[in-house]
């Protein structure tokens, strides 16, 4: 006990260095409950559409505007982020990519594949809502 | 070895461990996540070029039968996997055993009551006259 007196104890998050891998280890449990939340999103559409045309013209008056698009803006982000680190997991569970330099390599790649995804698909959404 | 002295010879055959339920948990967790990764690519896509729809084209959409299969399929496994997940969260969170427990419950509840709600909706459309 001479030496630990003084040590900080662990976890200590005020004086912990953020790392790209815990990180993004955080943010799958928070997509994961966030995409468990918003889920709801698809089943409350799926029930609209089923229900009749007032409910449907609700829900879409309701997605159209901007705290609509915000939630599906952050519920798409979520979902590409999940399906992308997801499958990031899936390569570590059959046993690869273990390595320090390899899991900020996959890391890095998952953040881009997230922005460029959500983008792309943004884009896309976007340009068919023109006509 | 001492460590499977230790260990009844059922127990061993059994193969359930200390949490009394093996890798049964981890296994399904696993599965969901792989089915989901074509589930989700197809949703994403089918959902951009619904944007804008209106009902009837979302109706007619549901009805031609690929899309109701798919949804269906999406929709169990989508919160199958949710209630794997949320699981997890409940279980290193919350520590008291009665609140985990009603915790749990409800959480599960919740993921049926919506997996089936959403099921009766595609059946509604796919099935509708």
């Amino acid at each position: 006990m001479m030496t630990s007196d003084q040590r900080p104890l662990s976890p200590h998050l005020q004086v912990y260095r953020w790392q790209l891998t815990s990180v993004l280890s955080i943010l799958h449990r928070a997509s994961g409950v966030a995409l468990s939340v918003g889920t709801i999103l698809l089943v409350w559409w799926l029930g609209a559409a089923a229900d009749g045309p007032t409910p449907y013209a609700g829900m879409q008056h309701f997605l159209a505007s901007w705290l609509g698009l915000l939630l599906l803006f952050g519920w798409s982000a979520a979902l590409f982020y999940h399906l992308c680190n997801g499958i990031r997991h899936l390569w570590w569970d059959s046993g690869h990519g273990f390595e320090l330099s390899t899991t900020y390599a996959t890391g890095w790649t998952v953040v881009a594949a997230t922005a460029v995804l959500t983008i792309v698909a943004w884009a896309a959404g976007l340009s068919g809502w023109r006509h | 070895m001492a460590v499977q002295r230790m260990r009844s010879p059922l127990g061993r055959a059994l193969g359930l461990g200390s949490a009394k339920e093996g890798v049964g948990h981890w296994w399904r967790q696993r599965v969901t996540a792989l089915a989901l990764v074509p589930l989700t690519l197809w949703f994403v896509i089918a959902v951009i070029g619904l944007v804008g729809a209106d009902r009837a084209a979302v109706v007619a959409w549901v009805k031609s039968p690929l899309p109701a299969l798919m949804l269906v399929l999406l929709l169990v496994t989508t919160f199958y996997h949710a209630a794997l997940g949320l699981q997890v969260v409940i279980e290193d969170y919350i520590h008291g055993e009665a609140m985990r427990v009603a915790t749990l419950l409800v959480m599960r509840l919740l993921c049926v009551v919506f997996a089936v709600r959403g099921i009766l909706a595609v059946l509604t459309m796919a099935l509708a006259a």
